[in-house]
């Protein structure tokens, strides 16, 4: 191994991004990722752009820059400029029960997405997926996947521009075909190259990536969109992902369908800071859809790391370390107006306002949040599960 | 419509029930009542009014000398170790219609103690008869648990005796043994004149859609010194049966809302001008404010009525025979 190739290696293995795992020594460098991916960074012009052709506020997502990374977003708008629709799709691994805020940022965003630009959404449950990698039964990971569809649909999505399926039950016929033919375009070397896959693992592994790809081909729903083999897709997704669909964009001109576009977010932090992303099997290291108003205030007082001074004196004389306090964090996540946030950074940041104060906010910006999913969860019955599942056409999904 | 102590009494009658009837001055304890009926043949009973922190209710009655250890209770409903306390008096009086001191297992003959469970000392039964109030504490009735049983078949209730003194581990590999008990449908509490603070339920548990009160709300009952946060908390549990199915409600819903927020606007606001502009300004922040929570809510009853309407229309494609 010569000096180069090492210094490469010893850089890599600092901070590893993949659909399996998320994990830094230090902070996520999100522009190095931009770098090694290959995608854009989505910059203010585009998020005018985005509020010009939406004619609404841009989401406070991509004011934030939570979401600020894309492949090919300036084609599709350019293309819903001159009239011409595309659809969403996302998608969920139902791995567990919890639902935590982490979860929810890219379908708070994919339900803006629809409300703003009026096009449809598909949404993938890749229970197969879980199954395999999770060594879940096939059932549990089905059951998962229904439970997981009540707070995806608890999310808003609207049931007459929404298709929601799980990989047990739809794949096969149009779907299955598209997975063969991009399946045939992708070589083994290539995808142990993309995914690391290793002698040792499962061939149920090696297959699955182009299960997570052929949703982005509108072919693969023919009750939704036959006859039109042209339409675009964008994906919205974190950015952990991006192997999935750099492979897909790669095969998708060699099949004669357009490359999806993306748009990427950052990882929702811990409560206790900022070096990977929020586990669901650490329950004090996020908050859950589930969580009372009760809990999500201690779990915020005990466990937000804070990036307030030791002592009162002192955090009034140096103010607050806002590169690491994760209250301010989760409020810029959530707390929507830009100038009650502009206020609480400069305050805090002066020492002017204290650790517990901005705690307290955050508390009620959450709590509000979390009721308010609770009862929109509440109300999501089996059957309206089921119709959200049905293979049924959605005439009006581009009202 | 609260059941009173002589419409009781003439409906053990007419279930043939055989009851012996003593008439004494108000009692509030069973010390009390034991000086009036204490040396006739029968076990006294001790009738206690619970709840749990989910505001689910039970009755416990027990012979006078079986000690009832409420932690260990809890654990065995499966309600963890503090999980029991007495119910306030103003339950009391709300869900069994009967007033402190007259608790009893006949309570439960009124609908709006119909999600009450009920758990009775297994030491009943070895006893020929057992005392209870009749609804008031001014008469105890004795009546073999025979008898009882019957009277508790006829309201639709299913008798089950238990050993209240027996302290079963709980744990991993025993699950709590009396956990078949917890009512699975919580009590919906009519409006209270109070404003009491509004509580959501956690999403998950399903309200029975059959109860007769305008809006399905659960309230938290405190006692009176701890009162009343409505601002903030406007929130409440929602009926997904009746709230997002029908228009009425849905709409009554919406107002519930805009009411609150509109309270809670007009004390947090840095209101300095009156008149229009304070029209405009509370419009203004109103609209900023409800607009998340309201299209939730109208997100919800779009989706609720293409599910119904979907369903409808899959059933009827099912009927209809399909030609050859």
């Amino acid at each position: 191994m010569d000096k180069n190739e090492e210094k490469q290696r010893e850089e890599e293995r600092e901070q590893v991004v993949s659909p399996w795992e998320v994990s830094s020594s230090g902070k996520i460098d999100y522009d190095k990722l931009i770098d090694k991916f290959g995608c854009q960074r989505l910059d203010q012009s585009l998020v005018d752009r985005v509020q010009r052709l939406t004619g609404r506020p841009p989401h406070v997502f991509l004011r934030r820059g939570v979401f600020f990374a894309h492949r090919d977003l300036n084609d599709i708008l350019d293309a819903y400029e001159k009239g011409e629709k595309f659809y969403l799709y996302t998608g969920r691994g139902p791995s567990s029960e919890a639902l935590h805020l982490g979860h929810l940022v890219p379908f708070m965003f994919t339900k803006y997405l629809q409300d703003a630009f009026k096009v449809p959404l598909v949404i993938q449950l890749t229970d197969d997926e879980k199954c395999m990698w999770k060594n879940l039964s096939v059932e549990e990971s089905q059951r998962l996947a229904r439970e997981n569809a009540k707070d995806i649909i608890a999310c808003g999505f609207d049931v007459t521009k929404t298709f929601i399926f799980s990989d047990f039950d739809y794949v096969g016929g149009a779907f299955y075909k598209n997975m063969v033919k991009v399946a045939k375009c992708v070589t083994y070397n290539k995808v142990v190259g993309i995914f690391g896959f290793t002698g040792e693992d499962h061939i149920g592994k090696v297959s699955f990536p182009p299960v997570q790809a052929v949703p982005s081909f509108p072919s693969s729903f023919p009750h939704l969109f036959s006859g039109k083999d042209h339409l675009r897709c964008l994906i919205p997704c974190a950015i952990d992902q991006d192997p999935y669909f750099r492979m897909t964009r790669d095969v998708a001109p060699r099949i004669g369908y357009h490359k999806p576009a993306l748009i990427e977010s950052s990882f929702f932090p811990a409560l206790q800071g900022e070096t990977g992303k929020m586990s669901a099997s650490d329950p004090n290291s996020a908050i859950y859809v589930t969580d009372s108003a009760k809990a999500i205030k201690n779990k915020i007082n005990k466990y937000a790391f804070s990036g307030g001074q030791e002592s009162v004196e002192l955090h009034r004389k140096l103010g607050a370390n806002l590169e690491v306090d994760i209250p301010v964090k989760y409020l810029s996540f959530f707390l929507e107006d830009d100038a009650e946030l502009e206020h609480i950074k400069k305050e805090y940041g002066a020492g002017g306002m204290l650790t517990g104060e901005v705690k307290q906010r955050l508390a009620k910006v959450l709590t509000e949040l979390v009721e308010r999913h609770q009862v929109a969860r509440a109300a999501v019955t089996d059957e309206m599960v089921d119709a959200f599942m049905a293979v049924r056409p959605l005439p009006n999904m581009f009202d | 419509m609260a059941y009173s102590k002589d419409q009781l009494l003439a409906r053990l009658k007419d279930l043939q029930i055989e009851f012996s009837q003593y008439e004494h001055p108000a009692v509030m304890t069973v010390e009390a009542q034991a000086k009036y009926v204490g040396n006739i043949g029968g076990g006294l009973s001790k009738n206690l009014f619970l709840k749990d922190k989910k505001h689910r209710f039970y009755i416990v009655s027990a012979l006078a000398d079986t000690k009832v250890d409420m932690k260990v209770l809890s654990q065995r409903l499966g309600l963890g170790k503090g999980g029991l306390r007495m119910a306030p008096e103003e339950t009391m009086l709300e869900i069994l219609k009967v007033p402190l001191g007259s608790v009893t297992p006949f309570a439960l003959v009124n609908e709006s103690a119909r999600d009450v469970a009920l758990l009775l000392d297994k030491g009943f039964k070895a006893q020929e008869r057992c005392f209870f109030h009749p609804l008031s504490n001014d008469m105890s009735i004795s009546l073999n648990t025979n008898d009882l049983d019957k009277f508790l078949k006829s309201i639709g209730r299913d008798p089950a005796y238990v050993d209240l003194e027996a302290n079963p581990a709980v744990g991993k590999d025993q699950p709590p043994d009396l956990a078949a008990f917890v009512p699975s449908g919580s009590t919906v509490l009519p409006d209270l004149p109070d404003p009491a603070s509004a509580v959501q339920s956690a999403g998950g548990s399903h309200v029975n859609a059959n109860n007769n009160c305008k809006a399905a709300t659960e309230k938290a009952i405190k006692p009176a010194k701890d009162v009343q946060n409505v601002k903030d908390k406007s929130a409440k549990a929602v009926n997904p049966s009746s709230s997002f199915t029908d228009a009425e409600k849905f709409v009554e819903e919406i107002l519930d809302r805009i009411s609150a927020k509109l309270l809670s606007e007009t004390k947090e606001g840095n209101i300095a001008q009156q008149g229009q502009e304070l029209g405009n300004e509370i419009a203004n922040r109103l609209r900023k404010c409800c607009y998340p929570e309201l299209k939730n809510l109208a997100t919800i009853f779009k989706n609720t009525a293409y599910t119904q309407g979907f369903h409808a229309g899959k059933a009827s494609s099912l009927t209809q025979c399909p030609r050859t």
